[in-house]
């Protein structure tokens, strides 16, 4: 993977798929990403990845797993910020496939 | 808290930019905050510019990572030392400093300050007081 083709446009991505630059991130991008990761975008798919845009551009890091799951408890509940959960919703790892879609830099300390 | 957590302390001591130190060192600090080790940052000589407000590298073309250091708190890192002496010789205050708060669990979610202003003397027994003394 080093690209994603969205409405015409080329979008350059590593080789893990992690956009390069992200002001090209757009959330018709967010569904073509997803789709590689094999995920059906649904609400919460959503509120996770706008929180993780949001938590970005206030502090210029993704949040590791712990204070993401802990501040989606505290923004949306226990039923939904939790580890079983979020797993479910991003099987391969909430911040490390969320980030992917959010077009955000892979979590600092996630190999 | 079992038994096994250390004090650690990062020293940090190199202006925000020009060197990776700066940087490197908040991200070791982010990485081993997953260790729940008992975890305190200071700041001496340059180290101090790290936490100034109103930073702006544009011009430099690197990125400013000091909204980075308003995070530490989701990270339970909530001891941020200052030097006043190195403050002082560099004509800063504590105004100069961005506000960086945390929010105590223990205090039904309070919010408070994480940057404490010390003395030089303080500074001495506060890295004489630790188990695991990191500098940058």
């Amino acid at each position: 993977m080093s690209s994603y083709e969205v409405n015409g446009q080329t979008v350059e991505a590593d080789e893990e798929g992690y956009i390069t630059n992200l002001n090209e991130w757009s959330e018709d991008l967010a569904k073509v990403i997803a789709e590689v990761e094999d995920i059906d975008m649904n609400e919460e798919h959503w509120a996770v990845v706008n929180f993780l845009r949001e938590y970005y551009e206030e502090y210029q890091i993704a949040p590791a797993v712990r204070v993401l799951i802990k501040a989606i408890k505290k923004q949306m509940g226990p039923e939904i910020g939790n580890n079983k959960y979020m797993y479910e919703l991003f099987p391969y790892g909430p911040a490390k496939q969320a980030c992917k879609i959010a077009g955000l830099p892979k979590p600092t300390g996630c190999v | 808290m079992s038994e096994d957590v250390k004090k650690f302390l990062y020293l940090n001591r190199k202006a925000p930019y020009g060197t990776i130190y700066a940087l490197e060192a908040l991200e070791v600090v982010l990485i081993g905050a997953a260790f729940d080790q008992d975890v305190s940052l200071a700041f001496l000589d340059d180290g101090v510019f790290q936490l100034t407000k109103g930073q702006d590298t544009k011009e430099i073309g690197v990125k400013n990572f000091s909204p980075t250091f308003r995070a530490l708190g989701d990270y339970e890192v909530t001891k941020l030392y200052v030097e006043k002496e190195s403050l002082d010789e560099r004509g800063l205050s504590a105004d100069d400093l961005q506000e960086i708060m945390y929010e105590d669990e223990d205090d039904d979610w309070a919010e408070k300050p994480s940057i404490h202003i010390v003395s030089r003397a303080e500074m001495a027994d506060l890295i004489a007081d630790q188990d695991v003394v990191l500098s940058f």
